[in-house]
C-alpha cells in the first residue's frame, strides 16, 4: 500500500531564514502493507508532519521513491493525483476547516466532491457526526467550536467517504482521554474494514493502550521499525 | 435548530464570494458602455463610408473630344489610352463608355432625336466611380497629357476624403475595441488573482482533499461569467439612450429617408449590441479559467 524507498525531504527556507535549508526526512525506507495499522512517533520536530505530506501527496520527495496504492508516486498524473487524494482521509494537525462552511458541510465535502447524491451524504455524515459526538453541532461554523470540536469534525470529515488509507496527525492532541478513546475506537473499527491507517503522535500512552507496530522518527532519520 | 441549513450543492466549494462582487462589473459595465458607442462609431461611419460611395458624389465624368484621332506617342487612339489609364486606376471603379445610344438618350432633350445625324463632333463620354481617396484634379492632369482638352468632372472631390474619414474613425474605433477586450481581461485577470490571494487557504483545503483544477477554476469561472455578463448588460443598456441622442443629432445629415432618428442607427448595431454582453461572458470566462489553472500549478 506505502512503500518509502530511501526518501529525503529539504524544504527550502525563504530568503533570510537562518538555516538556508531543513533536512525535514533523511533516507527514510518501510512499508506498509494494505489494511495495516502503523503508529508514527517522534519528539516534535523529528518529521512525523513531512512523512505524512508525502504520502497523501502535499510533498514530493527531494530524492527517493514512494509507491502508493501499488504506483511510484512521481509518475502520478496531476488529475490523477488529485482522484487518489479523495481515497485518502487525512486529519491534519492544524485540522484545516474551512471557516465559512458549517459543520455538516464541512464533512460533506469529500463527498461532494466525489459528486455523491444528497441522500447518501446526509446519511453518511449524520452517522459520522454522531459518531463524533456532534450531531446537535451541525450548523456551527469552525469559529463557533472549541478545538477539540473542530478536531472531532476534522476527524469526521477524514473518514466519511470511508477512505482506504486513513493518515491522522496528532489526532488526539486537543481531545481529553475519553474522547481520545472513542477516536481510537473509531480508527481501529475503520482498520478492521480494511483502511490502512497511519496516526502520528508522540503520545506514548495510547501508543501503549493500543498496541500495533510503530514506525519512530528521529530527526528526520527512522529509527525503529517494529 | 439548523442556523442555516446546509449550503446547497452548487457552492459546496464554498467560493461564492470568491471574486469582487461590485468592482468587477461596475467596471465592465463601464467598459461595455465604450464598447457600445466604439461599436456604433465603426458600424455608422462602415454605413457612411457605403452610403458614400454609393452616391452620386463618388460619381466622376470623363469627356474626351477628338476621341479617334492618336496620343502623342502615336500609339493608341486617345479614347483607349484615357480608359487604359483609368482601369488601372485603383481608385477607380465601374468604368464605362457611354454607348451611342445611351449618348443619344443622354442628348436627345436639348438637341433633338437624332443627334447623330446633325454631324456635330461629340465627345467620347466615360463614367465612372470613386472607390478610394484619391486627388481628381491629379487624374485630369495625367489624362490631359495623354489628351489634351480631356475634362474631367468630379462630383467626388470630397468623397475621397470622406472615405479617408471613415476609414480612420473606423480604424479608432476598433483600436478603441480591442483595448477595452484587452483592458477587460486584464480587469477580470486581477479580480481573479485577488480573490484566488483572498480564498488561498480555502482553495488549498479543497485541493487536497482531492478537487480536480477544473473544479475549481469552473467555479470561478462561472462566477467571472455571470459578473462579467451582467456587467456589461448593463454597460450596454446605459449606452443606448447615448446612441439614441447621438442618432437625433445626426438625423438632418441623413437625408429625407430618415423619419426617426433611431431608424438612421445602422442595423448591423441591433445585433451587435446584444453580442457585448456575451463577448464579455467569454472573456471573463476564458480568462479566469486561465488564470485560476495557472495559479493552481503552484499547489503540489
Ligand atoms: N514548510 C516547511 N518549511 C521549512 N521547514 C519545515 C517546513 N515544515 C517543517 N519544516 C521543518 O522540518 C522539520 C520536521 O518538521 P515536521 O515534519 O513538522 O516535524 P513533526 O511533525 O515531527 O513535528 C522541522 O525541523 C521543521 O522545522
Ligand atoms: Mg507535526
Amino acid at each position: 500500500m506505502i512503500r518509502f524507498e530511501d526518501v529525503w525531504l529539504t524544504y527550502r527556507h525563504a530568503a533570510g531564514a537562518s538555516a538556508p535549508v531543513a533536512e525535514a526526512l533523511r533516507g527514510v525506507s518501510f512499508e506498509i502493507p494494505e489494511g495495516g495499522f502503523r503508529w508514527l512517533t517522534g519528539p516534535s520536530g523529528a518529521g512525523k508532519t513531512s512523512l505524512m505530506k508525502l504520502i497523501y501527496l502535499a510533498e514530493h520527495p527531494t530524492h527517493g521513491r514512494i509507491d502508493l496504492f501499488g504506483t511510484h508516486a512521481a509518475r502520478i498524473s496531476r488529475h490523477n493525483a488529485a482522484l487518489l487524494r479523495r481515497r485518502i482521509g487525512v486529519v491534519y494537525q492544524d485540522f484545516r476547516l474551512l471557516p465559512q462552511l458549517n459543520a455538516y458541510d464541512n464533512v460533506a465535502l469529500p463527498m461532494r466532491l466525489a459528486r455523491r447524491s444528497e441522500a447518501q451524504i446526509h446519511a453518511n455524515v449524520s452517522e459520522i457526526l454522531r459518531w463524533v459526538g456532534l450531531e446537535a453541532k451541525l450548523a456551527a461554523r469552525p469559529d463557533e467550536l472549541s478545538g477539540g470540536e473542530q478536531q472531532r469534525i476534522a476527524i469526521a470529515r477524514a473518514v466519511v467517504a470511508r477512505p482506504k488509507l486513513l493518515v491522522a496527525d496528532e489526532p488526539t492532541g486537543n481531545l481529553d482521554d475519553d474522547q481520545a478513546e472513542r477516536l481510537m475506537l473509531l480508527i481501529t473499527a475503520l482498520n478492521k474494514l480494511g483502511t490502512t491507517v497511519v496516526v502520528a503522535t508522540h503520545n506514548l500512552h495510547l501508543v501503549a493502550r493500543y498496541p500495533a507496530p510503530r514506525l519512530g522518527l528521529e530527526a528526520g532519520r527512522l529509527v525503529y521499525d517494529g | 435548530m439548523m442556523a442555516e441549513g446546509p449550503r446547497r450543492a452548487g457552492d459546496f466549494l464554498g467560493l461564492r464570494a470568491a471574486l469582487a462582487d461590485r468592482l468587477l462589473p461596475v467596471l465592465v459595465a463601464a467598459m461595455s458602455f465604450l464598447a457600445a458607442l466604439a461599436l456604433a462609431g465603426t458600424l455608422a461611419s462602415a454605413e457612411l463610408a457605403a452610403q458614400w460611395q454609393g452616391d452620386a458624389a463618388a460619381a466622376l465624368t470623363i469627356q474626351v473630344p477628338q476621341p479617334q484621332a492618336t496620343t502623342a506617342s502615336g500609339q493608341d487612339t486617345r479614347l483607349d489610352a484615357v480608359l487604359a489609364v483609368l482601369r488601372a486606376n485603383p481608385a477607380v471603379a465601374d468604368t464605362h463608355q457611354l454607348s451611342q445610344a445611351e449618348m443619344t438618350r443622354l442628348l436627345s432633350p436639348w438637341l433633338g432625336a437624332d443627334v447623330t445625324t446633325l454631324g456635330l463632333p461629340l465627345p467620347a463620354v466615360i463614367t465612372a466611380r470613386w472607390v478610394r481617396p484619391a486627388d481628381p484634379a491629379a487624374l485630369a492632369q495625367t489624362l490631359r497629357q495623354l489628351s489634351p482638352g480631356t475634362l474631367v468632372q468630379s462630383g467626388a472631390i470630397w468623397a475621397g476624403r470622406v472615405a479617408a474619414l471613415t476609414a480612420s474613425l473606423q480604424a479608432c474605433a476598433a483600436a478603441v475595441l480591442i483595448i477595452v477586450a484587452l483592458v477587460a481581461a486584464a480587469v477580470v485577470a486581477v479580480a481573479t488573482r485577488a480573490g484566488l490571494a483572498q480564498r488561498r487557504e480555502t482553495i488549498t483545503i479543497v485541493h487536497g482533499l482531492g478537487a480536480l483544477d477544473s473544479d475549481i477554476a469552473g467555479r470561478f469561472a462561472a462566477r467571472a461569467t455571470l459578473l462579467t455578463f451582467s456587467g456589461a448588460a448593463i454597460g450596454t443598456l446605459l449606452a443606448l439612450p447615448v446612441l439614441a441622442w447621438l442618432a437625433l443629432l445626426a438625423t438632418p445629415f441623413a437625408g429625407p429617408g430618415a423619419r426617426h432618428a433611431m431608424f438612421i442607427l445602422p442595423a448591423a448595431l441591433w445585433l451587435a449590441l446584444p453580442a457585448l454582453p456575451a463577448a464579455a461572458a467569454a472573456i471573463g470566462w476564458s480568462t479566469t479559467q486561465l488564470t485560476v489553472r495557472r495559479w493552481l500549478k503552484g499547489l503540489p
